[in-house]
């Protein structure tokens, strides 16, 4: 049976370490002079991404490349998506070639299931929507294994625009899964409804929400949602909602800022924090590449 | 420092001293020994914590021909106020931490009652984006509120509401459907008919105030609504909070000491936002006193200069300068007539404003913060607008007799008021 990685709810902490013990070797690969392996030799992967993206798409064509499988960038912006063609005629034109995956990335939430429950070769949901973003959350549980050794038992506050995050929604489920207890914040216009029922707890204040964390996990503040009108200027959000090496203090000895990207610098971040030794997020991008190359083993690895 | 003794005031019903030390009430009791102190003779007066007014307009920066921050303290500790919330219909509107820091740098100058600015809910009472609430607290907003104006949309009214609350800020809301005000000068009803003054139906504040109670029961917000002025809007807000719901309201002495019927002969003095309505509903007000529907009575002073309140009823501006008369009129209409005690009158003017908007007053018990009113409860005395210290003479109650005179106003344990 084919394998899809649609999003992180019903993924098994067995799968997930398992995925994580292969991304160590991976990540040899990524650091070594010599990058060329035939480990998906004569596999032909597709990325399509109707959204834009730098850290995934670029991350999924290094790890193919690396894994010696052919990939195959369409062009959203050129091809026949252009002349109206549906996600599902142009996943089926791309299968038809040969594909044995699609990596897709949509504004859609569920869209990359449609598209899994219609074509034979496999789906990699590179983001869909508010819904999921379940390779961002794999590399991020790399990363705080990678630093801590473990998962389980660790405090992961997770900080911003929950509501409207992708990312969010992943990890909640993934490191919950892995046994982290998941707590958020952010100005109450951008906390989800019942955030609880997810199974994390809503910190009182900013200062609660450092207290007693091993990581903090800023999420990009889209100008958008300023737009929209849920917070009242970039100044305010960074004074009452920004992390900071002060208040990365208040965290546990050690405690590290994660952040999926691209920061908005003095915002979510504040300058000094990016250039911080407890900054983890260019970090973050080397394990992106690591961790696709174990996820696309694991998918097309016969 | 030189202490302050009152002799010989009613305190809960007992001749008693009060000793005051600094800021704060050192001792009460009997036959204080009176050595060294000033001493205020206040044989005949009743003391009473000084009143808090969560909902004044102070005019200033911007509109200072019709009040300013000088002499709006000076009416409001007349009026026996030690602290009041001006509202944020200013020029430029109070949206910003550097307005908020200039009123009360004022205030502070001027040193007669505190001042406690509400800022905007929206840039400029736009009604379009939220401010930046968190830096308007820390600058020291105590509230906010778009008043003078409604939040028309109810997504912004949402945002502003889970925001604010965020930094346990309350949102005071100005309930008016504009739509349905439809050009109205006043209640509509057998007077607007009688006058063929265009008439307001009491349903624009009353769709907007079950809008906020929806928004505020399904957000588990809270949601202060201001100045309610009618029978409707009182039955909501109790149903409300009979369910539970984070709601609380404020009415004003107008409300409940005057009826539309003060608009009969075109008083444009009696032209108010919302309108004087019907004796129902004044009776309503009083029902929703005695019951704990209504939280606070505040003033809604709003100030206007002589030639806003001419040439005709139509084109006045609306408005009730209402912090003189303010005691009186509660006094003489809810206590006098043995509709409620003293003390439950003292609580609507003073601890509850207090406690909704957090900040500390004044409460007649050893420790306690020594902002003091005293007045003479028997003496009755006519409203006389031309003595007002307000630069608003725009009352409606010009010449009515009332009991309840204040003679003496302190704030932080000064003297701030002395009638003369």
């Amino acid at each position: 049976m084919k394998k899809d990685f649609l999003c992180m709810e019903g993924v098994s902490a067995e799968t997930l370490t398992k995925l994580l013990d292969d991304a160590v070797e991976m990540k040899k690969i990524v650091l070594s002079g010599n990058k060329n392996t035939d480990i998906l030799k004569g596999k032909t992967v597709a990325t399509l991404f109707y959204e834009n993206s730098t850290r995934t798409r670029c991350s999924f064509e290094d790890a193919c490349k690396y894994l010696g499988a052919t990939v195959t960038v369409v062009d959203v912006s050129t091809s026949s998506v252009q002349k109206g063609e549906s996600i599902l005629d142009t996943g089926r034109t791309i299968e038809a070639m040969g594909t044995d995956a699609i990596v897709i990335r949509h504004s859609s939430s569920w869209a990359p299931k449609y598209l899994a429950d219609n074509v034979r070769c496999s789906v990699i949901n590179a983001g869909d929507g508010l819904h999921a973003h379940p390779t961002q959350a794999l590399l991020d549980l790399f990363t705080i294994r990678e630093k801590f050794g473990k998962v389980e038992g660790l405090t992961v506050t997770i900080i911003g625009d929950v509501k409207h995050s992708r990312v969010a929604r992943s990890n909640i489920v993934s490191l919950t899964t892995m046994g982290a207890k998941v707590r958020i914040f952010g100005p109450p216009t951008m906390i989800p409804v019942d955030a609880e029922r997810l199974g994390c707890e809503v910190c009182s204040s900013i200062e609660d929400a450092f207290r007693g964390s091993d990581v903090i996990m800023g999420l990009r503040i889209q100008l958008e949602r300023q737009q929209k009108g849920l917070f009242p200027s970039y100044g305010e959000y960074a004074r009452f909602f920004g992390i900071t090496p002060e208040r990365m203090k208040l965290a546990n000895k050690g405690a590290i800022a994660m952040h999926p990207g691209p920061v908005n610098r003095g915002v979510e971040f504040s300058y000094p924090l990016c250039e911080d030794e407890c900054c983890y997020k260019d970090i973050q991008v080397t394990n992106g590449v690591a961790t696709r190359m174990a996820l696309l083993k694991w998918i097309l690895e016969d | 420092m030189k202490k302050l003794l009152i002799k010989s005031a009613m305190v809960g019903g007992k001749k008693k001293d009060i000793l005051i030390s600094g800021d704060r009430i050192e001792k009460i009791a009997e036959n204080i020994a009176a050595d060294g102190c000033q001493v205020i003779e206040a044989d005949g007066l009743t003391a009473l914590p000084a009143f808090v007014d969560m909902h004044v307009h102070l005019r200033e920066p911007g509109f200072e021909y019709k009040e300013d921050i000088e002499s709006g303290t000076r009416a409001a500790v007349a009026g026996g106020f030690s602290a009041v919330c001006c509202m944020p219909n200013t020029k430029p509107v109070t949206d910003n931490k550097y307005i908020v820091r200039y009123i009360k740098d004022r205030a502070r100058e001027v040193d007669r009652a505190k001042v406690y600015p509400i800022a905007a809910v929206s840039v400029g009472e736009k009604g379009e984006t939220i401010t930046e609430m968190g830096k308007l607290k820390e600058a020291g907003a105590v509230a906010f509120s778009d008043d003078g104006r409604p939040v028309e949309s109810a997504q912004l009214m949402r945002i502003a509401l889970e925001y604010a609350g965020g930094f346990d800020m309350l949102v005071i809301s100005h309930c008016e459907d504009l739509s349905l005000v439809n050009d109205g000068v006043m209640n509509e009803g057998y007077i607007s008919t009688l006058t063929g003054l265009k008439g307001i139906t009491r349903a624009s504040e009353e769709v907007m105030v079950a809008r906020d109670i929806v928004l505020a029961e399904t957000l588990g917000a809270r949601v202060h609504i201001a100045h309610i002025s009618t029978k409707g809007s009182a039955q909501l807000i109790r149903e409300a909070k009979a369910r539970g719901v984070k709601v609380t309201c404020e009415t004003c002495p107008h409300y409940f000491a005057a009826t539309d019927e003060l608009c009969r002969y075109n008083d444009a003095n009696a032209k108010v936002n919302p309108p004087l309505r019907e004796e129902s509903d004044r009776l309503a007000m009083i029902e929703a006193i005695k019951d704990g529907t209504v939280d606070a009575i505040v003033t809604d002073h709003a100030p206007h200069a002589k030639h806003e309140k001419e040439g005709g009823f139509i084109g006045a501006a609306n408005g009730i300068s209402g912090i003189e008369t303010s005691f009186a009129l509660s006094y003489t209409t809810l206590v006098k007539s043995g509709e409620i005690t003293l003390e439950k009158l003292s609580e609507l003017m003073t601890a509850n404003p207090a406690s909704l908007v957090n900040v500390e007053c004044g409460k007649l018990e050893e420790g306690a913060l020594a902002d003091v009113t005293l007045a003479n409860l028997d003496e009755k005395y006519t409203i006389d607008k031309n003595k007002f210290f307000s630069k608003g003479k725009n009352t409606p109650f010009h010449g009515r007799e009332v009991y309840g005179k204040v003679y003496y106003t302190l704030v932080d344990g000064k003297i701030k008021y002395k009638a003369v």
